[in-house]
C-alpha cells in the first residue's frame, strides 16, 4: 500500500449500487476518500469533464486522474491496493468472476423485474438462483453495516422480488439461516476492521 | 502438458474475430469450431447455458464467456509473447473503459445498418457515426488506441471493420466520409498477421447480409 499521502475522491450518489460498490472496495480495503454527492439533474462541472463520454457517476478520481465505469473501477482499486483482494488470483476464476460480475449488472437492472415475478418469467429461474446471493448479501450486510443500500423507496421491485423469493421452500432451506448469517457477517467485518452495528 | 484449446464460434461475428486475433497474437494452437446459431450445438449449450451465444473460448475443457473477459483471459493465461492489455492499472483501466464503450455503444446502432430501413435507419447512421467520432477522438493521432502498442481497444473494435462494406451499402453512406481516421486506423491493423488471418473479406460479409436477413425473418 503507498506510502505517500493520495488524494482518492468518489463522484457518486448515495442511492446508487453503482456506486456504492466503489464505496465497498474501498472501504474493504481501508482506503481514505473523499465522497461527493453528485446532483444528475444539474451535472457538476467536475463531472462533466472527469466523464465527459458518459456524464455518468460513479466516478474514481485517484490523484485527479479519472476512472469511470463502476466495474472497471473496481479492477483499479483492486489492482492499486492490493490488500484484501475482491478478485481471484487465478485467471479463470477471475474470468468466471468477471462473467457473473457483467451478468448481475446485466440482469439485476431495476425495470427489468418490472411485470415478472421472478427474473426467470413466471417461475424460479438460473437467473433467480444466482442473484440470490447479491440479494441476500446485500439486505444481510445491510443489516449489519447499517446502511441502506438497496433501500425499498427506491427499489420496489427487488424488494417484491426477493419476496417472492423467500416464499419458496428450496429458498428457504438453502439460504443461511438469518441470526447465523448476521454474526458470520459481523465477525467478517471485524476481523476486516470495518464499523458495524 | 499440452493445452487444449477450442474456440466455438460463428465466422461473420465481430466478437468471434476478437478471440481469434487475441489467440493469433499469442500464437496459440486452437481449434476454430464453427457453430449454426440457428440450430444450436449440444456444446455450445453446455458451455454458455447463460447466454447460448457465441464465441465461447474452451480451454482444457473449462468454458470462457463474453468476448473481451476472453481477451484479457488469454493475456493472463498466456503473459509470454505480445502484451494484450498495458502493465500500468491506469493505462489498463482506460482500456477497459474503451472496451466496454465499444461493447454498449458500436453494436447496438449496426443492426439497423445493414438490417433497417427509413427513419430508423438513418437514426441508427447517425448514432454510429457519433460513436466512431468520439472513438476518432480517442485515438487521435496514434498509432493505435494503446499508443505504438496494438492491444485490447484495438481488437475491440477491429472486427466491426469487414463489416464497413455492407454497413455503406445498405445505409447508403460513407463512413471514410465522416471518420477518415477510423479507416486509416483499420487498415492499419489490418496489416497484422493475427488481424488479416481472423477478418473475412468485406465482400463475403456483404454478400451474406440478404441470406442473414430472411434467416432472422428480416423481410
Amino acid at each position: 500500500m503507498a506510502e505517500r499521502s493520495e488524494e482518492v475522491k468518489l463522484l457518486g450518489m448515495w442511492a446508487s449500487p453503482f456506486s456504492r460498490r466503489v464505496e465497498i472496495a474501498l472501504t474493504l480495503k481501508g482506503v481514505p476518500y473523499e465522497f461527493s454527492e453528485q446532483d444528475i439533474a444539474n451535472k457538476s462541472p467536475l463531472l462533466l469533464q472527469s466523464n465527459p463520454v458518459h456524464k455518468m457517476i460513479p466516478v474514481l478520481l485517484h490523484n485527479g486522474k479519472p476512472i469511470s465505469e463502476s466495474l472497471v473501477i473496481l479492477e483499479y482499486i483492486d489492482e492499486t491496493w492490493q490488500n484484501n483482494p475482491i478478485l481471484p488470483q487465478d485467471p479463470y476464476d477471475r474470468a468466471i468472476a468477471r462473467f457473473w460480475a457483467r451478468f448481475v449488472d446485466e440482469q439485476l437492472m431495476e425495470k427489468e423485474l418490472v411485470g415478472k415475478d421472478f427474473l426467470g418469467g413466471e417461475s424460479l429461474g438460473f437467473v433467480d438462483i444466482v442473484a440470490t446471493l447479491v440479494a441476500f448479501w446485500l439486505m444481510r450486510t445491510e443489516e449489519v453495516v447499517g446502511v441502506k443500500v438497496v433501500p425499498v423507496e427506491m427499489f420496489p421491485e427487488i424488494h417484491r422480488w426477493v419476496k417472492n423469493l423467500l416464499d419458496i421452500d428450496v429458498i428457504k432451506k438453502c439460504i443461511p439461516p438469518e441470526d447465523e448469517h448476521l454474526n458470520y457477517i459481523r465477525a467478517r467485518m471485524d476481523s476486516l476492521k470495518l464499523k458495524s452495528v | 502438458m499440452a493445452d487444449e484449446v477450442i474456440l466455438l464460434d460463428y465466422w461473420p461475428s465481430a466478437f468471434g474475430m476478437r478471440t481469434r486475433i487475441a489467440l493469433e497474437e499469442k500464437d496459440i494452437k486452437f481449434d476454430h469450431r464453427e457453430q449454426d446459431l440457428f440450430n444450436k450445438s449440444q456444446i455450445l449449450l453446455e458451455m454458455n447455458p447463460v447466454h447460448k451465444k457465441i464465441p465461447v473460448l474452451i480451454h482444457n475443457g473449462k468454458p470462457v464467456c463474453e468476448s473481451l473477459i476472453q481477451v484479457e483471459y488469454i493475456d493472463e493465461t498466456w503473459p509470454k509473447g505480445n502484451s494484450l492489455l498495458p502493465s500500468d492499472p491506469y493505462q489498463r483501466a482506460q482500456a477497459k473503459f474503451w472496451g466496454d464503450f465499444i461493447d454498449k455503444k458500436v453494436s447496438g446502432p449496426t443492426w439497423v445498418l445493414w438490417g433497417g430501413k427509413g427513419e430508423e435507419q438513418e437514426a441508427g447512421k447517425k448514432e454510429f457515426i457519433e460513436v466512431l467520432k468520439t472513438l476518432e477522438t480517442e485515438l487521435g493521432d496514434k498509432t493505435y488506441f494503446g499508443g505504438e502498442t496494438f492491444g485490447y481497444v484495438d481488437i475491440a473494435l477491429i472486427g466491426f471493420y469487414c463489416w464497413f462494406d455492407a454497413y455503406e451499402k445498405f445505409a447508403n453512406f460513407s463512413i471514410e466520409a465522416e471518420c477518415p481516421k477510423v479507416i486509416a486506423w483499420a487498415k492499419r491493423c489490418l496489416k497484422r498477421e493475427s488481424v488479416a488471418k481472423s477478418l473475412p473479406d468485406s465482400d463475403k460479409i456483404t454478400k451474406y447480409v440478404p441470406e442473414l436477413k430472411k434467416r432472422l425473418g428480416m423481410e
